[in-house]
């Protein structure tokens, strides 16, 4: 057995990997365990990308806090994170005059969370704001703080970041069950060994409620995965500025019309509870996700969707514990009295992207109640540095770049100008990307109107090179991923048996 | 090989259409050609299509692909045309400059007098068929397989279903068949075969790999690698027809639902598409919309023989070469006007000397500092004076005239500028 750790953490989404990053600045000796072959694999990468003003959730209860507590932190998070982030605002459209009393009630649900500068506007004012927009708008509502991310780029610098200050992360651990003393946690039993620690923290998401079973914690709490599909569309056809919500029902913020950072227009989710993990789109879901979006910009075209995927949120049924707040799927952020050394997390759904910086510092909080002590390390380094992004430079700074490293001048991913040196540099980043899916995530490769049919031979030609292992052994997502099962007959002869 | 600053003609693309683009304006007297390719070699799509099937219309003999590719890359050399490999074109302006990165030359930035696009096409995705289900490894297009089988060497597969019954699908169905793999079926979702039916009779029927029409995939199982599809029978509007779904297992799930012209840099120089084509709106010159700017083959719309978009490229390099050379015709008469002393800036910034074969030229100008006393207005070739006319006083406020008469005509057409300058008498 290793060393024992201080904190292991159970969960390299962006809610695990937020808690690494705020951790990682005081004296502590880290680990962070994921079961898959990269950070970020679950709702971290299949979201809406945006970092919500907080008028959505139910006020009182912990996913309102956290999420308007959190809100303001994006803009610091970003300048020392290096992660796009545009504080664009959003807005709820009406297009019906009933729809226009749903506004009055989120504009009211957001002064009692305390969301600044909202206000209403007019059809007239929604319509020269987004010209795209349904022209039966009725009104909409203006939530100046709503900002757009690169959901994935916010994980991966906030893991780097961990990295930077001393944190360990193992990929492709899973984690099995406890160790314990008594009721103290001692540590983790995982596929890949045991490790020690004096505290751990679950940040499973989809499996949290199996990690806090397995401390005895909170028996009746039970995931249900939502399934949220999305379509993005071709930027060359259509271009949406805006981050563009319906009045919400049952629940659900609805299906959206967003733009992203990345210049694409994309729209989803449908909201589907499911009874087990299932990443699959259906057609029944994608007819749901247009019909919703048409409401919303009539003029989205499915000729021009060039992607779908489908994201499962961790929804969760843990009440409410505010006095008087009938909420029971909110958040659960504590360090349960059953056990000691657990800090426990979970139904950490919408708006979990937004609030993972301040769940981080609830858990810096929660521990130092219980007595740890936090001591600053003296070289903590906030800053993690961006990598150079070819497709967003300018032709000077192009050249200077290529005249620095040539292999930033092979172009290897047409669609979304993607060269070899960017590859390259992530293979061998702080937290390696292994797999096409973890070079496409982080860089774009593949993401665009090919879908990678171009790029694809080409990347897992460089994934081998750099790894110095056979391109047989390169996989998209991970074990039994691999994309290629043998050479061809003539290669064999060639090389004799 | 040393790049030039400037091109008679630069092709986008060394396949086919851009192979013969090149072979044409050469033949039709542009001297300067670049070919602009952003694979390793020369080709294009035709180095991984091992088939045979090309040249029927052209030399009446059946090829493989990579043997007809390089009749015309023979040429396209022994002609003397430039090539870039290995690099990628990131934008062509509406004034026919191409800025292009290699890892050996950084970046490129070349001018051209005309271009060809010949970009080809690529193939359509599950995204633009919309295949529900889940993205494990395994889904790939019909012509990133056959890269990998053909040029590569390596085979992404065991047991494979294959959507559409386009020609590369049922291409690949044969080739993978003779690689020692297993394809269960191909399913077309219209209800006639979209391919050619020589390829049908010779890829599927030869050996027995069945086509099911009206069938398509209705979702891809499996979460790491594909499992499995799972097929469905669809009516005339192409909606499933409930209790025909059926699963059949496989690894791998080859797309060949067909092609779209690849037109994003067209977009980046200002050509126009055509929604129903997909490609460039072109005269019988294969001329676009944006003058000096043609378009050869499948960037065009997508042809059926590799033969016709060989006879596309010829046509297209043909008007390149034209357009070309009457640039170049014209840049040779063209002598730029240069203020001189005392002048701010002479109107026509240049003079096209056969003008003044047709009459007099007028030059208009404004003076920088005002001369109170007579002054010359001169027109200079070197230290020879072409011609001046004599002004009783310059000023800035008063635009000054001065022409240029049919009996300068020899003096100019020595002439590499004139510098025009206003002096006192």
């Amino acid at each position: 057995m290793t060393q024992p750790y201080d904190v292991i953490i159970i969960g390299g989404g962006v809610v695990g990997c937020m808690i690494a990053r705020t951790l990682s600045a005081y004296q502590l000796r880290l680990l962070l365990i994921e079961k898959e072959a990269d950070i970020g694999m679950g709702a971290s990468s299949a979201n809406s990308a945006i970092v919500h003003a907080g008028y959505d959730p139910v006020p009182g209860s912990l996913k309102a806090k956290m999420n308007v507590a959190a809100n303001p932190m994006w803009d610091n998070l970003a300048g020392e994170l290096n992660f796009p982030f545009d504080r664009r605002g959003d807005y709820v459209v009406a297009v019906t005059a009933d729809e226009l009393q749903g506004l009055e009630l989120l504009l009211e649900q957001g002064r009692k969370n305390g969301v600044p500068g909202m206000h209403l506007i007019s059809a007239e004012e929604m319509r020269h704001r987004e010209p795209n927009i349904n022209p039966n708008v009725t009104g909409a509502l203006w939530a100046p703080t709503g900002g757009l991310c690169d959901t994935f780029a916010v994980t991966v610098a906030a893991a780097e970041n961990a990295v930077q200050n001393g944190c360990q992360v193992l990929l492709e651990t899973a984690f099995e069950s406890f160790l314990m003393e008594g009721s103290q946690i001692i540590g983790v039993h995982t596929n890949r060994g045991d490790f020690r620690a004096r505290w751990v923290v679950n940040a499973a998401g989809l499996n949290a409620d199996f990690v806090m079973h397995q401390a005895g914690v909170r028996p009746e709490f039970k995931i249900t995965p939502r399934r949220g599909e999305y379509c993005v569309l071709d930027q060359a056809e259509i271009s949406i500025h805006n981050v563009l919500f319906p009045v919400p029902s049952c629940g659900s913020k609805g299906i959206l019309v967003t733009a992203t950072l990345h210049g694409n227009t994309i729209i989803g989710p449908n909201a589907e509870l499911l009874d087990r993990e299932d990443h699959a789109t259906t057609r029944a879901g994608l007819e749901e996700v247009t019909q919703g979006a048409l409401k919303l910009v009539p003029s989205i075209n499915l000729r021009h969707v060039i992607a779908t995927f489908a994201g499962l949120r961790a929804r969760g049924n843990a009440r409410c514990e505010t006095p008087g707040v009938n909420y029971d799927s909110d958040f659960i952020i504590e360090i349960p009295k059953e056990v000691r050394g657990l800090v426990n997390l979970g139904g950490i759904d919408s708006p979990g992207l937004t609030a993972a910086p301040a769940i981080a510092r609830r858990v810096v909080e929660l521990m130092e109640d219980a007595g740890e002590k936090f001591i600053q390390k003296r070289d903590y380094e906030p800053i993690r540095p961006p990598r150079p992004r070819f497709r967003h430079l300018s032709r000077a700074e192009q050249t200077a770049l290529i005249q620095n490293d040539p292999r930033y001048a092979r172009v290897v991913c047409r669609c979304e100008l993607v060269t070899e040196g960017e590859i390259i540099a992530e293979i061998h980043a702080p937290i390696p990307a292994r797999t096409y899916d973890a070079i496409k995530r982080r860089t774009w490769t593949g993401t665009g109107r090919c879908l990678g049919s171009f790029d694809m031979p080409r990347v897992v030609d460089i994934l081998a090179r750099e790894m110095g292992v056979s391109p047989l052994e390169i996989t998209k997502k991970g074990s039994g991923s691999e994309f290629l099962y043998r050479t061809t007959k003539e290669v064999e002869a060639h090389h004799g048996a | 090989m040393a790049l030039k600053e400037k091109y008679d003609v630069i092709i986008i693309g060394a396949g086919p259409g851009g192979l013969a683009a090149a072979i044409s304006a050469k033949q039709n007297g542009a001297e300067d050609i670049l070919i602009i390719e952003r694979d390793l070699e020369l080709g294009g799509i035709l180095l991984q299509c091992i088939h045979n099937g090309f040249g029927v219309e052209i030399f009446k003999q059946d090829l493989p692909g990579p043997s007809y590719a390089q009749r015309f890359i023979n040429e396209a050399l022994s002609l003397g045309v430039d090539t870039l490999l290995d690099t990628m074109v990131l934008d062509i302006s509406p004034d026919r400059r191409v800025f292009a990165t290699n890892k050996t030359r950084g970046v490129i930035d070349v001018q051209a007098r005309a271009i060809v696009l010949a970009m080809g096409c690529r193939e359509r995705t599950r995204a633009q068929v919309r295949l529900p289900g889940t993205r494990p490894a395994g889904v790939y297009t019909a012509g990133t397989a056959q890269r990998w089988v053909n040029v590569e060497g390596y085979m992404p597969g065991k047991r494979y279903v294959i959507l559409g019954s386009g020609d590369i699908g049922m291409i690949m169905a044969r080739r993978l068949t003779f690689e020692g793999a297993k394809v269960e079926r191909v399913l077309e979702v219209m209800p006639y075969l979209t391919g050619l039916m020589r390829n049908y009779v010779q890829c599927l029927l030869d050996f027995d790999i069945p086509l099911q029409l009206s069938h398509t995939v209705h979702r891809i199982l499996g979460d790491k690698r594909v499992e499995a599809i799972e097929s469905v029978q669809v009516d005339e509007r192409w909606n499933p027809i409930k209790g025909t779904e059926e699963v059949i297992p496989c690894d791998t799930l080859l797309l060949s639902v067909g092609l779209i012209p690849e037109n994003e840099l067209s977009r980046k120089a200002g050509v126009i598409i055509d929604p129903l084509t997909g490609g460039p709106y072109v005269d019988d010159g294969f001329q676009t919309n944006v003058p000096g700017v043609f378009a050869a083959g499948n960037v065009v719309h997508v042809y059926d023989l590799v033969d016709w978009v060989t006879e596309a490229g010829f046509a297209a390099g043909k008007s390149a070469a034209k357009f070309a050379l009457t640039l170049r015709a014209r840049e040779n008469r063209l002598i730029p006007l240069r203020a001189d002393e005392n002048v701010r800036y002479v109107v026509p910034h240049e003079l096209n000397k056969d003008s003044l074969q047709e009459g007099n030229v007028r030059l208009q100008m404004r003076v920088k500092t005002p001369i109170e006393k007579p002054v010359w207005v001169e027109v200079r070739s070197g230290n020879l004076l072409v011609t001046r006319r004599a002004e009783p006083y310059a000023r800035p406020g008063e635009m000054v005239t001065i022409n240029l008469t049919p009996k300068e005509y020899d003096e100019v057409d020595r002439a590499s500028e004139l510098r025009i300058a206003i002096v006192p008498r």
